[in-house]
């Protein structure tokens, strides 16, 4: 039973656009990690969504998400990158003004020398078509102790202004 | 282009110009959407056609379009 729920550092982007929010030196003292992400993205469309890494490492994700979006329930199986590296929605530059997504990530023992999983759920949020709902599985297998995390967006696209993460660490004692 | 950058020991937020090989990393990254994007549209094509077509030959068995619809959704 977690007794500690600590934020670690939160960030809002202040510049028209970045290309991610890395979040370095992650400190190696807690049991999980939580993070909670909020962006909107400069992709050409209605829909984008956020993109991890860990450690600089693009290579060996899977996300199995199971999604809905008001019409369809729907379920993937992402193998290839960046799909693959998905862990929440993000509204693109032409959704509803204003409206930015919202995600949390769970992440247990990534201090451990095993592959490391994890969870998300998600919402993009706006007044019109593309939006969705979901949550998922995420694997990273790699079992390096996980010390840096990178957002971007999915397509390529900048992360805009006023966009949020959050990491907040956990401890079990 | 930048990046903001956390330093999370010291809690320290930058924004740091994209060096060299994080600008041809990103367009790798975006290549790859690319590529990733156009194999599953190539696969939705495929799997629309293929249901068109299997519709099609249960009709030529004889099956009637509420039976076909029964069948496929």
């Amino acid at each position: 039973m977690a007794v500690t729920h600590k934020l670690i550092q939160t960030v809002s982007v202040t510049a028209a656009t970045v290309s991610s929010i890395d979040f370095n030196s992650i400190p190696q003292t807690y049991t999980d990690l939580v993070l909670v992400v909020s962006m909107r993205t400069n992709a050409a469309g209605v829909s984008d969504y956020v993109a991890i890494s860990f450690n600089s490492s693009t290579a060996s994700f899977t996300f199995k998400p199971v999604y809905g979006d008001g019409t369809s329930a729907l379920s993937a199986n992402y193998t290839t990158s960046p799909s693959s590296r998905i862990i929440s929605g993000a509204v693109g530059n032409t959704a509803t003004a204003n409206v930015f997504s919202s995600g949390t990530t769970y992440i247990p023992n990534y201090t451990s020398s095993n592959n490391k999983s994890y969870s998300s759920d998600y919402a993009r949020e706006q007044n019109a078509t593309g939006t969705e709902l979901g949550f998922g599985a995420g694997i990273w297998a790699n079992t390096a102790a996980i010390t840096s995390i990178s957002l971007t967006s999915w397509n390529g696209s900048s992360i805009m202004q006023y966009s949020s993460a959050s990491l907040y660490g956990i401890k079990n004692s | 282009m930048k990046k903001l950058v956390v330093d999370c020991s010291t809690g320290i937020a930058t924004e740091v110009e994209l060096t060299a090989e994080e600008v041809a990393q990103r367009e790798a990254d975006a290549q790859a959407w690319a590529t990733e994007q156009a194999a599953r549209e190539a696969a939705e094509v495929a799997k629309v056609r293929a249901k068109a077509s299997a519709e099609s030959k249960l009709k030529a068995l004889g099956l009637t379009d509420a039976e076909i619809s029964a069948l496929v959704g």
